[in-house]
Order: structure tokens, then C-alpha cells, then sequence
């Protein structure tokens, strides 16, 4: 075991002695008081777990400019076009809204399908949507007047804030030109997938 | 009723099952009543058993278990690979394999491609209708 780690080597370099280092010189530790109170009972504390979840790791068929199909939810079967994901591992995703009515979107990885379409994004700057973007409003507190009940019910329903609108249109503006620019893809974005006869999902290429 | 393709050396057959699936190769020796010894420009030279091979109306002019460069020669001389291709078997895995590689964006334009054709059709045999009507 001595022959086989080499210390012999390290003791030749060394002139015949095992190399030592002395202990670096430590700064002095602030003088700690003793604590004025005891807790009557030990309780254990659980240990430390300082883990960070990382983002979900993104599948390598999906690039910004990728359609998607959506799998799930309001908008199963729209296929519609990724631009990029979130620090919280969701994609972010847009119809475009006039084209299939999918609005500037969060949609998780495992409720899609990526095709190999893809679509030119180069010109569109993502960098200012993020997930407080699309975090819920705070709701304002009723009041709890009976009278008032209601009258409440026809509160304004979500009007969605009308800068959301103006971001929906500048990311679009520059995308529906590159999809007019592919013959036929604007109808393609346009129609909804579906399994029909004789569709095996197994030896579809997507 | 008789028997056309017969299995002899020379005779350019289809594997239908195993690793070499959907290749074509040519029967270069027969082993014994099940095997054959078979081989392709691309592959190794190895045995076969007759019922994993489906024979072709191709045949070559070799003689037993040729050198391989003799094998090629006598493919180019005699145009196996065009005679394939333009056979209606081989048109039709050529559609085959196609159909299986188009993309979700390449059937859709295919739905499009098939929906204008039948309405032209459609056009044409109501135009003919009214003449002969």
C-alpha cells in the first residue's frame, strides 16, 4: 500500500522527509459570550439542506422558433410556436394570438410535442417575460357589507391590462412575417392536431 | 401456377425479417435445403435462411460465390438498382418509406395537396356530367 500510493517518491522529492505544511495562521475568533438561557429539553434540530432545485432540463428537440403542439388544457391540439423557458422550467409560448388565438403563454414541457417545423425568431426579444410576469393579480379584499354581496358579483371581470395586449402584439408583429413567409404555415398554425384513422403515435415522425 | 422465380445463384431477393431488414442482396451459394449464402455490395458476406428472404424477377450472371468486385461488376452490367427502382415492388416501398418519414407540417400540406386535387377532380366529372346530361 506504502509502494503502491508512491510516498516513497514524495519523501525522495522531499529530501528524505514527508512533506509538512503548518497550519495557516487564523484570524482570531470574536470572543463568544456564554448564552444567558438554557432550554429546559435538547431539541434536534434537522439537518441543513441547502439544495437548489435546477430548471427542468429542456429536451434537445426544442429550440426557440420550434412548433409545438400542446397536448393539454383550453388549447390541446393548437400547434404553436416556442420562444423560450423560464427560470421555473415552463416554456413560454405564443400562438401567435392572431393566428390561432394562443396568447403570450406558460406551458409545462411534459404536455407537448415538438415537431421539427421550425420558425425564424431571431428578430424578438424575450428578456422582459419572466414568471412574475405572469403571476396572479393580489385580489382586492370585499368588503363584507350584505347589501353590497350583490352588487360585487359584477365587479369588473379580469380585463386583461391593456400593456399585456401591446407585448402580444409587438412579439407577433415580427413573427407573423416569418410565417407568412413559409406557404401554407399560417394555416398550419391555424388548424388544430388530431389523431385520425389509421395513426399510430408510435411510428408517427413528428 | 408453375413456379417463376426459382432459387439460384445470381437471384437478387429482399430480406424480410431480421437485422438486414428491407435490403436487397443477391444468392450467391446455396448451404444446404433451409440456407443460402448471400451477400450485397454493403455488406458482409454471410448465410441466410430461405424464409427470411423473398425472391425478386431480378437475376444476375455470376457464377458460385463470386469475388466481391466481380459481384459489383456484374450488378452495375446488369442495373439491379435501376431495375428495383422501377419496378412497381419497389415503387412501392419507395412510396412506403416515404410516407413514414413525412413530418407533422409535411401531412398536413399532403391533407391541403389532397383536398384541392379531389375538388379539380370534382370540377372536371360535373363539367362532363352537364355535356353528356
Amino acid at each position: 500500500m506504502y509502494h503502491k500510493r508512491g510516498l516513497w517518491a514524495i519523501k525522495a522529492k522531499n529530501g528524505g522527509v514527508f512533506p509538512k505544511h503548518d497550519p495557516k495562521p487564523k484570524p482570531a475568533a470574536p470572543v463568544e459570550k456564554p448564552p444567558k438561557f438554557y432550554p429546559a429539553d435538547d431539541v434536534k434540530k434537522p439537518l441543513l439542506n441547502k439544495r437548489k432545485p435546477k430548471p427542468t432540463k429542456l429536451r434537445a428537440s426544442i429550440t426557440p422558433g420550434t412548433v409545438l403542439i400542446i397536448l393539454a388544457g383550453r388549447f390541446k391540439g393548437k400547434r404553436v410556436v416556442f420562444l423560450k423557458q423560464l427560470s421555473s422550467g415552463l416554456l413560454l409560448v405564443t400562438g401567435p394570438f392572431k393566428i390561432n388565438g394562443v396568447p403570450l403563454r406558460r406551458v409545462n414541457q411534459s404536455y407537448v410535442i415538438a415537431t421539427s417545423t421550425k420558425v425564424d425568431v431571431s428578430g424578438i426579444n424575450v428578456d422582459k417575460f419572466d414568471d412574475k410576469y405572469f403571476a396572479k393579480q393580489a385580489e382586492k379584499k370585499k368588503k363584507k357589507g350584505e347589501g353590497e354581496f350583490f352588487e360585487s358579483e359584477k365587479e369588473e371581470k379580469n380585463v386583461l391590462p391593456q400593456e399585456k395586449k401591446d407585448d402580444q402584439k409587438t412579439v407577433d408583429a415580427s413573427l407573423i412575417k416569418s410565417i407568412e413567409g413559409v406557404p401554407d404555415l399560417k394555416a398550419y398554425l391555424g388548424a388544430r392536431f388530431s389523431l385520425k384513422a389509421g395513426m399510430k403515435p408510435h411510428e408517427l415522425v413528428f | 401456377m408453375p413456379f417463376k422465380r426459382y432459387v439460384e445463384i445470381g437471384r437478387v431477393a429482399l430480406v424480410n425479417y431480421g437485422k438486414e431488414y428491407g435490403k436487397l442482396v443477391v444468392i450467391v451459394d446455396v448451404i444446404d435445403q433451409n440456407r443460402a449464402l448471400v451477400d450485397a455490395p454493403d455488406m458482409v458476406r454471410s448465410q441466410m435462411n430461405f424464409k427470411r428472404l423473398s425472391l425478386t424477377d431480378i437475376k444476375i450472371d455470376i457464377k458460385r460465390v463470386p469475388k466481391k468486385k466481380t459481384l459489383i461488376e456484374a450488378m452495375e452490367k446488369a442495373d439491379v438498382k435501376n431495375k428495383w427502382e422501377n419496378s412497381s415492388w419497389g415503387r412501392k416501398l419507395i412510396v412506403q418509406k416515404r410516407r413514414a418519414s413525412l413530418n407533422d407540417f409535411d401531412r398536413f400540406k399532403l391533407m391541403l395537396a389532397k383536398i384541392k386535387r379531389g375538388g379539380i377532380i370534382r370540377q372536371e366529372l360535373a363539367k362532363l356530367k352537364k355535356e353528356a346530361a
